[in-house]
Parts: C-alpha cells; structure tokens; sequence
C-alpha cells in the first residue's frame, strides 16, 4: 500500500520535528534559569541589539535556522543565538567581520545613527513585546470543520530555502482547522525584509495517524498554528 | 547562493570559547553605542528575577478557584492576561487550553523553542532539546513516561506546536486532595511542567524545587 508518510529527511536541521533523537532528560529538581552566567548575556545582548530595531524577530530566528548544519547541530542552543547576533550585526554593516575578529571596536570605523535601548526602559519594552495581529481587509478563506491540506514548506517559503514555519513533519497531510486567529504578520515574508504580508492564522488539528505512519495512538491530535498560504481546500 | 552560509560565516570569526564570544559581542557592542551594559543587566534581571512560573501558577490556580475567571481565560486569555499586566515579549498572543479527562494537552515547538515567556519564564534545557523538539509530536506518550507520567489509554493527547506566534499554557486538571484550599496553597500546587504538559500538578512536599511558590513581581 502506497503511503505519504515522508521519509525523507528535512531540508534543514531546525526542523526536526518527528525526526529520531534520544531520551529527554527532565529536570526534577529544577535548574538555575541560567545554568551559565553567559547564558543570561547571550541572551540580553540579543534582545538589546534587537531593540535597534535593525531586524525582526523573525529574521533573528532565521538566521539561527540557516547556520550551516554542522554548526546548528553541535552548537548549543545560546551557541546558536550568539552566532546568529553576529552574523546579523555583520549583515546590517553594525559591526564588522575586522571587529569580531578582534574583539574591539575600531575607532575609525564610521559613526552609526543608533538609539541604544536604555536600561530605565527595559521593563517596558520587554512588556510591550512585539504583538503580531494585524488588521486586514480581506475575509478568511476558511471556516471552523474545514478540510484542508498543507502544501509543500518548499513552496510556500517565499525565496528557495527561506524561513516559514509549515514544518516538513506536516506537509502534504491534511487536518482540520479548529479556531481561526485573526490575521499575523507572515514570517515568511518578514524574516526576508520582504514587508509583514499579514495573513489569517489558523490553527490546524491533525490526527496522529495521518501524519505518523506508526502513531502510538492514531486518534492522538497535533494542532499547528499555520498561515493561510500553507492551506489548500480539500473538497 | 547568498541564502547559503558556509564557512566564512561572520560568526566564525568569534573565538569558539561562548564566554569569549559574550565578552567579544558586548564588548564591540557597548564601544560602538548600540548597547547600554546597564539595559543587558536589566535584562537579565527580568527574566533571572522578576518573571517565572510562579506567574503562570497564579493564573492556574485561580482559574481552579474562580469559574467566572477560567471561562474568560479560555474564551479570551489575550484580554484577561493585559487586565492583569502579564502580557509581554512572547506572550503576546496567548491561548490557554485545558486538560480534561478525554484530552491531555502538551505544548511543544519543534521549530525553535518558543515557549510563554511572561507567563512560565525562560524554558528549561529539556523543552530546548533536540530530543524534545523532534519526539513531543510523534511519540508523546514515550516522552511523557520519561517524565514519569503514563495516561490512561482513554485519554486523547493533544500536541500543540507553537509554529507561529501564538503561545500555549495548559490549564492543568485541579487534584481532588486540593479541596478547600486558597489560592496561596493551591500556587504551590501547579508545577511548571503540569503548565507545558510534561507533569500534573503536585502536593508542594513532593516539589524539591517548588519555582511556582516564589513572589509575584512587586509583591
């Protein structure tokens, strides 16, 4: 009997959900929320530097997700966020490749026009966030109970290997959608500074069986927030 | 190919050291202005500090106490979270969802990491694994046994991957031994991980490390 259950492997490592890995190692007795001090400052740096408003988040997360593979798969997971600051402060020409280098900033290196978040407003602007919903015109093309069928993540992603967030696990499979969410900023497009493109966001149900060919329960459900341009119709 | 990065990636001109590279990144970032060390240490300050589980507990635990207050939590958990100021960098848009006896809910995202930050903190190692990530969808029931958790055969799970912006806390079965109890006693009761789906709630003497009974900020 012919299946589509996929295979294959991904195309890029980030995208490992339903791949094999071993156990998870659940910390009983809790664990310091930053087991290493730099931990802490890879994290905040990153926010900090993302105050400048240079990128979005969604271009912070693809350029985490397109480290080449062998450097994604052994780098731990604040490995991967201080590599992709740096390959985004190079990108946006706020510092360069001579100053990684080096550790140091140049002193004749030109002047850049930036407004350093100030700590006075940290609290708030770490409450603010960044919402993503966005008013649109347009109606939703689907309703509550529809059938619907994802596409290929290959191409929805709006250049060859770009971001999207339709995971290889559950492409080509088809669900329900559950609850429609207004319309989102598009990753898609946003991660590439190809505008916020926002679109209806829809949250999908599958059952196991239809995406896992050895499903431990077959009536288990995965439910995915995905975009209106992964969805296809199924009549 | 300029989507493709390969070996003279920028990163790889940092020292392979993390700690270095922190010290390198900061150090380059506060000489050139684009950052304040004061607003770095901030910032770890938030979330070292002022914003963990114990946020989510309080939510959990009057949900348990009030019916009026969990019936907008699930209608509307976006409005009832910036009533009580506990909206914030992702969890902006957050959905609750409730276990029951047919459906037992995970949260997971097998893309990344994401995870309600204003509402349980930064996520804990595991929830970042890639064991976690690539297993929570396709053999939840194993993963959750290796949590020390086995649900009856009747009972459906219900696999959230957090694929876009929308954040998930699970609204976690109140115990029957919790009968009576205020709202303080029943937060010691909800354990983070009953609020991702990898635990149920707990009696705080089983907790060895109970983050859901510290203080509310500013409290």
């Amino acid at each position: 009997m012919a299946d589509n259950f996929a295979d294959d492997k991904p195309l890029k490592p980030h995208d490992m959900g339903g791949q094999p890995a071993g156990p998870v190692l659940p910390d009983f007795d809790g664990e310091p929320v930053f087991k290493q001090a730099w931990h802490g400052r890879a994290l905040a740096l990153t926010l900090a530097a993302g105050a400048l408003g240079k990128w979005n988040l969604d271009a912070s997360r693809n350029a985490r997700e397109r480290l080449p593979a062998k450097d994604y798969q052994r780098f731990s997971y604040y490995e991967k966020w201080l590599a992709g600051l740096a390959n985004l402060l190079v990108q946006h020409q706020l510092v360069s490749r001579d100053e990684l280098a080096s550790g140091r900033a140049d002193k004749n290196s030109p002047v850049i026009e930036a407004r350093p978040l100030p700590a006075t407003k940290v609290v708030a602007v770490l409450k603010k966030g960044g919402p993503t919903r966005r008013p649109v015109v347009s109606s939703p093309r689907f309703s509550t109970g529809d059938r619907v069928q994802t596409r290929d993540p290959q191409n929805v992603a709006r250049q060859p290997h770009g971001h999207t967030r339709l995971p290889h696990y559950a492409s080509k499979k088809t669900g329900h959608i559950l609850a429609c969410y207004g319309a989102h900023i598009l990753p898609d497009s946003h991660a590439h500074f190809m505008g916020e493109a926002p679109e209806y966001l829809y949250n999908v149900r599958f059952l196991a069986r239809d995406l896992f060919a050895d499903a431990e329960k077959p009536d288990d459900e995965i439910c995915l927030d995905l975009f209106e341009s992964y969805l296809e119709p199924v009549t | 190919m300029p989507h493709e990065q390969h070996d003279d990636d920028p990163h790889s001109l940092l020292p392979p050291d993390p700690q270095l590279q922190v010290k390198a990144l900061e150090t380059i970032l506060s000489e050139k202005g684009l950052i304040e060390r004061d607003a770095v240490d901030a910032i770890i300050d938030v979330y070292q500090n002022q914003i963990g589980p114990q946020i989510g507990a309080e939510i959990v635990a009057r949900a348990w106490l009030e019916p009026a207050f969990k019936a907008r939590l699930l209608e509307d958990a976006e409005a009832v979270l910036a009533e009580m100021e506990f909206a914030g960098r992702q969890g902006e848009h957050v959905v609750v969802v409730e276990n029951t006896e047919q459906i037992h809910n995970i949260v997971v995202c097998t893309l990344c990491s994401c995870y309600p930050w204003p509402l349980l903190g930064i996520p804990p190692s595991w929830y970042k694994s890639d064991a976690y990530r690539s297993r929570a969808v396709r053999t939840p029931r194993a993963v959750l046994a290796e949590f020390g958790l086995t649900l009856p055969k009747t009972t459906n799970i219900r696999v959230w991957d957090s694929t876009a912006e929308i954040r998930y806390l699970v609204l976690p079965q109140r115990p029957g031994e919790t009968a009576g109890l205020d709202l303080q006693a029943l937060k010691n009761w909800v354990t983070r991980d009953s609020m991702i789906g990898t635990g149920l709630p707990q009696p705080p003497q089983k907790q060895k490390n109970a983050q859901t009974s510290l203080p509310l900020p500013g409290a």
